[in-house]
């Protein structure tokens, strides 16, 4: 445990801390109204809440939780196609645990389990090669879900079921990239972000270059960051840096596991099996083009998609939920009409409550006493918040 | 008349035999047969179950337990009275096994009101083709489980399904203790001040089924912590008679405990990160998994809460137990918020620990 360890030291932490708050009182925006940072990953969302960072960060910088979690993101309509391949008889339908939960129109993978489909767990889409091979007379699916960090084991498993000549293996292809998502997120009216934390697991496969429009475009700093919280603590402290100087630059704070150039025969392997789809529906955001991707021609034998008929209904998202609004940062977890009361981890309503690395999740499950402090109505906490500009 | 005396040897030849049977199981695996209320149940009941159970108030096989009322009086006022399934997948894992959980389990139950654990039930339900092999190393497991913890297994019942019906082997046990007078644990004791204590490392037992399953590719020298808790109870009490809160840690783990005690008492609870004892072992198992061995099953921990006054000599008795060595104090009861249980992180942040909404591990227990 040492490698975690060594980034969770608690006196580090305090130096950071030391120098983040000192580089606070010397930026003029935080005079006016809080910082906003977009950390962009769910992963980042997780540990901020589990190791308390928000409560220790100095009050003028704002976490604002961005759209990196790829079961959250996931509209009802394609978990309902996932259900009604899940029913198809002779079908194993495999799937991360974490999908297991997410609801559709009618029922959750989980529930669809309970009424007699056959859908198991598994821990990587090579569990589910093999169970292709174990069971030849019957038909063995995927569910691909997740941004650039688990394209490449998915294209890798595709490319290797070619070489087996596996017949009864296919892929329900989910699979959704960050940029174009970003760059949707930057393009609405009226954003006040004033940072990225970059995602660090998607970087590694995609590397530091995918962000420069960010800087030189946007003139937004980000920091490509790891998960352990010294971690994110550099990357505000380094993100901060920027500001205080002036610079808007692409930094890569998670050196030790990012190589600026990426991965290049996890790219490959990439652009082999996949390519871009010309839109793609996400939760809470809607459709974005260029966001989504799936498989090319040439591997249309494993497409679930191609193989079997879905009914691929597009299920508007409920109207009461302000999850895009919470993305963009316009409006706190807590100031949403539904949080907590119509929309919960039981039952959730929105994307963002879906999955434990959603933001309102994680604000559900960890964050109550903040929120006791600054109030939990929605109206007067808009009105005290200056934040409450940037609303569409 | 002739004829009379041709049946009569037969009759004395057959009858003897079919009074007294060889009473041995000679199949491998379990068929619906041994369910069926026969012969082939008798043999598998007396051959495999009761001659490894052999106990005197089992000895007579009525259909139930006849136990003196004295027994009881003698040690104490109340009677605790518990049950509890065991449906663990697999079977056998490092440091244990349905049988030595099954009893370890139900013990432990009884044991964190106070009582004195002394007689327990045992349901098997077989699933048709369940080897008899396992079946015999599993009763052997559960009496030297309650050897260990000074209990009789005193009555018991055996079911048969067809395959599919179950998987492989569930057990139930149920139990009956004595709570000595002027012992009052309960959950709603819990008062701001007192001291909240565990016994050891938490989540090993998680961890070890979780691997145990081999669907996962991790190496790591895991091993469950199943072991009764009546031992180290009675130590507890003995240093420390005003014991508020006492409750076995096992599916949802020390968090969901907490969070039972702080709604049942309406106060809060503050744990410290730093001062849980937690293995490094399945500390990295929780840590490439996502998990929290905060929810993950105990079979031989327990949450104590004691008088703040009193946590020194607790945490002292504790520690002088084997089942104890690696006892610490963890947090404290405060007045509010009601029914919240808070972390204060490594960090010196702070986070809610909440109950989970479903498991974290389906049937780990």
């Amino acid at each position: 445990m040492k490698h975690v360890d060594e980034f969770r030291d608690p006196a580090k932490a305090k130096v950071l801390l030391g120098e983040i708050e000192r580089l606070v009182e010397g930026l003029e925006v935080c005079r006016k109204r809080p910082l906003q940072l977009m950390e962009v990953c769910g992963g980042h969302t997780h540990s901020i809440f589990r190791y308390g960072l928000e409560q220790l960060l100095p009050r003028a910088i704002e976490f604002v939780h961005g759209p990196g979690c790829p079961v959250c993101v996931l509209p009802m309509g394609r978990v309902d196609d996932c259900i009604a391949l899940a029913a198809r008889p002779n079908v194993i339908f495999t799937t991360f645990g974490d999908a297991m939960r997410v609801p559709g129109s009618k029922l959750s993978l989980l529930q669809a389990k309970a009424a007699g489909a056959d859908v198991r767990l598994v821990y990587s889409p090579l569990d589910a090669l093999a169970l292709a091979r174990a069971n030849p007379l019957r038909e063995v699916i995927f569910f691909a879900l997740g941004f650039e960090t688990t394209m490449p084991s998915t294209a890798l498993t595709v490319l290797q079921a070619e070489r087996e000549g596996l017949d009864n293996f296919s892929l329900f292809c989910n699979h959704i990239t960050i940029i174009p998502t970003v760059k949707a997120i930057l393009d609405s009216p009226a954003i006040t972000l004033d940072g990225f934390l970059g995602p660090g697991h998607v970087s590694m496969v995609i590397g530091t270059a995918p962000y420069e429009f960010i800087a030189r475009h946007y003139k937004k700093p980000l920091v490509v960051d790891g998960f352990e919280p010294l971690d994110i603590l550099q990357s505000v402290w380094m993100l901060l840096k920027q500001l205080d100087e002036g610079r808007c630059e692409v930094e890569n704070q998670y050196q030790r596991i990012v190589p600026d150039a990426g991965n290049q025969a996890a790219l490959a392997a990439v652009s082999r099996v996949f390519e871009l789809r010309e839109f793609f529906e996400w939760r809470g955001l809607g459709s974005i083009d260029h966001s989504g991707v799936r498989m090319r021609e040439r591997y249309a034998c494993f497409d679930a998609e191609r193989k079997f008929s879905v009914p691929n209904i597009r299920i508007a998202d409920p109207k009461a939920c302000q999850c895009g609004e919470v993305l963009k940062g316009a409006i706190k977890p807590w100031q949403c009409k539904v949080f907590g009361t119509a929309c919960t981890p039981e039952v959730p309503l929105g994307a963002l409550m879906v999955s434990s690395e959603g933001a309102c999740a994680a604000y559900y499950n960890y964050g109550g006493m903040k929120r006791q402090e600054t109030g939990t109505s929605a109206c007067t906490g808009a009105t005290a918040e200056p934040t409450e500009a940037v609303l569409p | 008349m002739k004829d009379a005396a041709v049946a009569d040897p037969s009759l004395a030849r057959i009858g003897p035999s079919m009074r007294k049977r060889s009473g041995k199981v000679r199949d491998e695996r379990v068929t619906l047969a041994h369910g069926s209320g026969g012969k082939a149940m008798r043999d598998l009941i007396d051959d495999v179950i009761v001659g490894a159970f052999a106990n005197p108030l089992l000895a007579p096989l009525e259909d139930q337990a006849r136990i003196a009322l004295t027994t009881f009086s003698a040690l104490g006022d109340r009677l605790a009275f518990s049950t509890d399934s065991y449906v663990v997948d697999p079977l056998f894992f490092p440091g244990g096994d349905i049988g030595s959980l099954a009893v370890n389990g139900t013990v432990n139950d009884l044991a964190v009101s106070g009582a004195r654990p002394l007689y327990l039930s045992c349901g098997f339900i077989l699933e048709e083709g369940f080897e008899i092999a396992l079946l015999r190393r599993v009763v052997a497991s559960m009496r030297a489980a309650a050897d260990a913890a000074g209990v009789a297994i005193v009555t018991g019942d055996t079911k048969v399904v067809h395959r599919g019906a179950a998987d492989k082997l569930f057990i139930n046990t149920a139990g009956v203790g004595v709570i000595a007078r002027g012992v009052e644990i309960a959950a709603r004791r819990a008062a701001p001040g007192d001291a909240v204590l565990v016994n050891g490392t938490v989540g090993d037992h998680g961890a070890t089924v979780l691997k145990a399953r081999g669907d996962l590719a991790i190496e790591a020298d895991l091993q469950s912590d199943c072991q009764p808790l009546h031992g180290l109870i009675a130590a507890l009490l003995e240093a420390c008679p005003d014991v508020h809160c006492l409750r076995d840690a096992t599916r949802g783990g020390v968090a969901t405990v907490l969070n039972e005690f702080a709604l049942a008492a309406s106060v809060g609870f503050v744990i410290e990160e730093a001062s849980l004892p937690i293995r490094t072992e399945v500390r990295g198992v929780c840590e490439i998994l996502g998990l929290d061995p905060l929810y993950m099953a105990n079979e031989g921990k327990l949450v104590a809460v004691v008088p703040g006054a009193q946590c020194k000599a607790a945490l002292a008795a504790l520690r002088a137990h084997p089942a104890g060595r690696e006892a610490a104090c963890i947090g404290r009861v405060v007045a509010g918020p009601a029914g919240s249980v808070v972390m204060t992180t490594i960090f010196g942040g702070e986070r809610v620990v909440d109950m989970l909404v479903g498991d974290q591990l389906p049937r780990i227990c």
